[in-house]
């Protein structure tokens, strides 16, 4: 009964898929101590931020029928908002606090305004609305280098308590460190299973009901009385700002805001293939994705050089599976995985259970 | 029964597609307890006449009042939550919602419980329950877990009366609810309309081909013709009226008559 409220009452709908999910959460639940290593732990923390981003967008292109090319803004602007305030006022809780709220109120007057302007109009106008002011931003942020350091991004200072240098206590527990660095990726960890628990019941409310069925029909939705564009504003606000703190939560997580890791296009192109490879419209997608791309993303490279190493005999082989090819690698798994589920992971398995 | 204001009422209302005017200076009041057919040949503005009133279109010229208020400039979903209820006539639905899902969009939309973020929709029983009554009306509440794309022309006609239903309004616009429906389906929904028309306070316009079941339900028939309003009257009176015989034959559809 609990789990219920706590899901919203949206299952998992198929045992594999819960299984997979319940590996993955407590996995990263566990990471610290599971696996040990700068490395892993940074993919962990990658993961959870991921997961959080690529549900809001999905909250847009897979329950609204939203195609924005913004969301990297909004996930940017709370990296920044961080990230500058830190820097300009000093490694404090209250400048957390204030970067925070400017970035928040800064992305929800964008998604507000970009709504309220294009969302009357049709898709393909506001995506490229969405496109256009993204690219101003980005260019924006690169050029007011006095102020955010421009291509080189800004490294910052982060609250004591959040520090690797910091102990909470000395001792070590199952052979780690409780210092600053797992303190700050437990806050990552809880943040983003409350942010995401918090957009399963948006989804799963009346108002998710009606996004839905302005996705399938929005004449329609606005004959019955839905005032689609507030609707639609509403959940672009909504996206906007979980994306920002998920930006918050990354920068805080690396220390540092820069283009490359919040603004580029590159990290638009990873959303939105994670919310298709995951299943759109399903939000546990979102999970199952992140967690197969990230770890592909930094892991595909040196298993490809152990098979490359491995069969170094085997002349063509050993070349196709070369370190260097990992992107075209991962670009054949997209290919497949897009090809035998169209519906993304989450919908195959679920429909796997009905036939 | 009339009452001070109609309930509804165009004035000169008048829409322009280019040259192509599709509804020209059509005047005309709608008041409770009367049941009006809107009849004319093909091509004719009766459903663009509805789209007009209902703010599917805007008007190019001309007003709509809602109990003497103006609400021209409102839109479409402004207008349902203030009583107007509109069917369509070709089957608008959401195809991947359920059939019960699909009315309780309706039921929602009447409670005004879209903007609910946080609440479960699961939890919300009291919609649960009226959507289920209005599908039992249209004889579809065994199908309700159903997505609605599966349904049959006829089944899907009928949903879309049960949708009209639920958003409980004041005036009812039926947009040929009978059109495709096989011969055992149409006397469900014409019982509905006639039920509801034996309530005695609803507005129904009803935009119907068939002139068998206009004559058994119409209290009064509106003739459009060519965007114009040519008739308005006694059903009777309507019928036998020169210029309706000649608005029909002249467009040589006289099997409607």
């Amino acid at each position: 009964m609990m789990l219920h409220r706590l899901l919203s009452g949206d299952f998992p709908r198929s045992r594999i898929l819960a299984l997979a999910l319940l590996a993955i959460v407590a996995a990263l639940a566990l990471a610290p101590f599971l696996f040990p290593g700068a490395r892993a732990l940074n993919v962990a923390a990658t993961i959870c931020v991921f997961v959080v981003l690529v549900a809001s967008y999905d909250l847009l292109l897979g329950y609204t029928g939203i195609v924005s090319f913004a969301h990297t803004m909004f996930y940017g602007i709370g990296a920044y908002g961080i990230g500058l305030t830190l820097h300009s006022v000093g490694p404090t809780w209250g400048a957390v606090f204030m970067g925070l709220t400017i970035a928040l109120l800064l992305s929800l007057a964008l998604a507000l305004v970009i709504g309220l302007f294009s969302l009357r109009v049709k898709a393909i106008f506001y995506a490229m609305i969405t496109l256009a002011v993204a690219s101003a931003f980005a260019v924006l942020a690169s050029q007011l280098s006095d102020f955010t350091g421009g291509e080189d991004g800004r490294t910052f200072g982060v609250p004591e308590l959040l520090r690797p240098g910091f102990r909470l206590v000395e001792a070590e527990v199952f052979g780690t460190a409780i210092n600053g660095k797992l303190i700050t990726y437990y806050l990552v960890f809880f943040s983003a299973l409350a942010l995401f628990l918090l957009l399963l019941r948006v989804v799963n409310s009346p108002f998710g009901r009606v996004l839905q069925a302005i996705r399938e029909n929005d004449f329609r939705a606005e004959a019955l009385g839905y005032r689609t564009v507030v609707y639609r504003t509403l959940a672009n606000c909504l996206s906007a700002v979980v994306a920002t703190l998920a930006g918050a939560l990354m920068a805080l997580w690396l220390r540092y805001a820069g283009p490359q890791t919040t603004l580029s296009f590159t990290i638009m192109m990873d959303i939105l293939l994670i919310v298709v490879i995951g299943g759109m419209g399903t939000l546990y997608g979102a999970v199952v994705g992140a967690a197969l791309f990230i770890l592909a993303q930094n892991y595909l490279q040196a298993l490809m050089k152990q098979g490359s190493d491995a069969l170094v005999a085997v002349p063509l082989l050993a070349n196709l599976l070369h370190p260097d090819r990992w992107l075209l690698w991962l670009g054949v798994l997209f290919v497949l995985s897009v090809y035998f589920f169209p519906t993304g992971i989450v919908g195959k398995l679920r429909n796997l259970k009905r036939s | 029964m009339n009452t001070e204001h109609p309930v509804i009422a165009t004035e000169g209302l008048t829409i322009r597609f280019g040259g192509h005017v599709a509804v020209n200076n059509v005047t005309a009041e709608f008041r409770p307890g009367t049941l009006t057919a809107i009849v004319g040949p093909n091509g004719a503005g009766k459903t663009t006449y509805f789209n007009l009133i209902s703010g599917q279109l805007p008007a190019t010229s001309g007003s709509v009042r809602l109990y003497g208020e103006d609400i021209t400039h409102l839109g479409a979903a402004q207008r349902t939550r203030r009583g107007i209820g509109r069917a369509f006539q070709l089957t608008n639905l959401f195809p991947n919602l359920t059939v019960l899902e699909n009315v309780r969009m309706a039921v929602q939309s009447r409670a005004g419980l879209g903007l609910n973020l946080l609440s479960l929709w699961s939890d919300h029983v009291e919609t649960i329950e009226k959507a289920e009554h209005y599908l039992h009306r249209v004889a579809l509440a065994e199908r309700r877990h159903e997505s609605a794309s599966a349904l049959s022309h006829g089944d899907k006609r009928k949903l879309e009366v049960a949708i009209l239903l639920a958003l409980e309004p004041d005036i009812f616009m039926f947009d040929e609810p009978t059109a495709g429906m096989s011969v055992d389906e149409v006397p469900v929904v014409l019982e509905l309309i006639r039920h509801m028309k034996e309530q005695g306070d609803k507005t129904i316009l009803l935009v119907e081909h068939k002139m068998d079941v206009v004559r058994s339900l119409a209290d009064r028939i509106v003739v459009l013709h060519n965007g114009y309003l040519v008739a308005d009257g006694d059903p009777a009176e309507v019928m036998n009226s020169p210029i309706v015989q000649e608005a029909y034959l002249g467009m040589g559809v006289a099997e409607h008559v």
